[in-house]
């Protein structure tokens, strides 16, 4: 299982980066919003409630993060949609190789692809003026959480993407990205939520990742929120993974 | 294990939606070897035969043997004797040849160092070494089905599945394809072919089955299927059309003649065909008759499919 994983994987990459229509969304748009919300809401730091840092971009940095990994996640779930389409996923299914390898290769994608963007947007963070509180290491935790929380994202693009089997479908889901980057504390402070947003962050996975990546950058080795990062990270992996994996025998309910 | 590369005994596809058959009750057994040629218009079930034969539609009723394998209880074993290339070449545009036949020797477990040298070989043998390097996306249709070929054959299958492996292609990238089944079946492996052009069935299968509403409705060699339509006839066009009733009466010595569609012409079956033209032109000579042609009309697959189905398969196919 591990070759074709692997084989699987390298295609993944080679495709996404074949596809500028698909790469660029992943740096682009996140940077216009982080310099859109540094630019013009530099000043909420002074807000009565925010967490004391060196500055707002340290803080919205695993902001523009979290939306490059989670459209990468929508992304390999339209990639999955368009293989069905196409056929390819027959192609595949018809290899005599575990069925699972089909997941674990996307999954192996998200995950090199992910170090990528989170190295991007640390040196654009470095290059305007931010600093990772916690150096050398911080980076590498905030590296390594970011490649686990796109694996996460990448399991949900495919459980969406085995079910919807249109790549149009998963396209769709696209509005709802930005729903759950708002209804979390990846822009925001939690105490500075109004009512619900605030209660629904809480419960809202994405802000304990975003909080996981943000504090070796914007606060140093607090590691009560670091170790609450990767532990909902690892959460949600197993779950979205199941529901990949469910999403993928449904799939193929009608072949042998 | 059965002496047969591919067998199936009441095969059956029948969706649960409305409860129609895609293929109903089909007996085959395709020995090791043979080209065998599933022949039938659109929709006829060709396809849905072909998918439950490579796992990936699991049959309603009936059992199905590949290479050896029960498709349903053994479909790993069938995967790994079988190549497929379904109707769409679903082929990445955007990766190369020779990447994609990397890609397909990882997932059929070929050693590393095999990859490189098989990879070649197979696109020489399908007229790609040029290509090779090249994105898929600037290949032409008949480039990319050769490619789908090629990625079929990587492991050395026994039994190789094509789903109508020439729609579309131009008449050289047909004839491409012709050669390459044949030299295939020339090597010992079974070929099963889907089809809607009469003339592939004809030249490629050593069997045919004909396929309409998800049955079988017939299954022989070309030659025999056709000689189950009839013998073939003489066509012979007179300059004269007043001489058409002695035409009618020497022309009984060699067949069977009767009228033609205009005056000028008759229709003599014959056993053989070419073999009696030769007493044919002798007595209408004797005679005193002038003809201006003469033409061997033998029967065709469109025949025994019209005998079978009571349509003509090449208005489907042109359609």
């Amino acid at each position: 299982m591990i070759a074709p994983s692997l084989a699987l994987g390298q295609r993944a990459l080679r495709l996404t980066f074949r596809r500028p229509q698909f790469l660029i969304p992943l740096f682009l748009m996140p940077s216009i919003f982080l310099a859109v919300n540094t630019g013009g809401l530099a000043s909420t730091t002074r807000l009565p409630g925010f967490p004391e840092t060196s500055g707002f971009l340290d803080f919205q940095l695993p902001a523009a993060m979290v939306q490059s990994l989670m459209l990468s996640g929508l992304q390999a779930g339209i990639a999955v949609a368009l293989e069905i389409e196409s056929g390819f996923f027959d192609r595949l299914i018809t290899a005599p190789v575990a069925r699972l390898s089909i997941v674990a290769g996307r999954l192996i994608a998200a995950a090199v692809l992910a170090v990528v963007q989170v190295a991007f947007f640390l040196v654009v963070g470095l290059v305007f003026g931010a600093q990772v509180a916690a150096g050398v290491g911080g980076a590498v935790l905030v590296l390594v959480l970011g490649s686990l929380a796109a694996v996460a994202f990448a399991a949900i693009g495919m459980a969406i993407a085995f079910r919807a089997r249109q790549a149009s479908v998963v396209q769709g889901m696209f509005p709802f990205v930005f729903a759950i980057l708002y209804l979390s504390s990846a822009f925001f402070p939690r105490e500075l939520l109004g009512s619900p947003a605030d209660s629904i962050s809480a419960w809202n996975p994405l802000s304990y990742m975003a909080d996981g990546l943000r504090t070796p950058i914007a606060f140093g080795l607090e590691w009560t929120p670091i170790l609450e990062g990767f532990a909902v990270t690892g959460a949600v992996i197993v779950v979205a993974s199941l529901l990949a994996v469910a999403g993928l025998r449904w799939r193929l309910s009608d072949a042998v | 294990m059965p002496p047969h590369a591919i067998v199936t005994t009441g095969l059956e596809k029948r969706y649960p939606r409305g409860g129609t058959y895609a293929v109903r009750g089909v007996d085959l057994a395709v020995d090791p070897g043979e080209v065998y040629g599933f022949l039938g218009p659109n929709g006829a079930g060709k396809s849905t035969m072909v998918r439950l034969l490579v796992t990936l539609l699991r049959p309603s009723a009936g059992t199905a043997f590949v290479a050896g394998h029960d498709v349903v209880k053994n479909p790993a074993a069938v995967r790994a004797n079988i190549g497929v290339a379904l109707q769409d070449a679903a082929i990445d545009p955007l990766m190369t040849g020779r990447e994609l036949l990397r890609l397909q020797s990882v997932l059929h477990g070929i050693p590393r160092k095999a990859v490189a040298p098989r990879s070649d070989l197979l696109l020489e043998r399908v007229g790609l070494t040029e290509a090779g390097d090249k994105r898929v996306g600037e290949y032409s249709g008949g480039m990319r089905r050769r490619l789908d070929l090629a990625m079929a054959l990587i492991h050395e299958p026994s039994v190789l599945f094509l789903d109508e492996p020439t729609t579309g292609l131009d008449p050289s990238s047909r004839l491409l394809l012709w050669s390459e089944v044949r030299r295939l079946r020339d090597q010992g492996t079974t070929v099963f072919l889907t089809t809607q052009y009469l003339e592939e069935a004809d030249q490629l299968a050593d069997r045919v089955g004909i396929i309409a509403g998800g049955e079988l409705v017939a299954e022989d060699t070309p030659a025999a299927l056709k000689a189950q339509v009839g013998r073939p006839h003489v066509h012979i066009g007179l300059c004269d059309p007043a001489d058409l009733p002695m035409a009618l009466e020497v022309s009984a010595s060699v067949g069977s003649p009767r009228p033609g569609v205009t005056p000028s012409c008759l229709d003599v079956s014959v056993d053989h065909g070419s073999r009696e033209l030769a007493a044919l032109v002798r007595v209408l000579d004797d005679a005193g008759i002038v003809v201006e042609s003469m033409a061997v009309v033998s029967p065709t697959l469109d025949d025994v499919f019209l005998q079978k189905t009571g349509e003509h398969l090449a208005e489907e196919a042109a359609a």
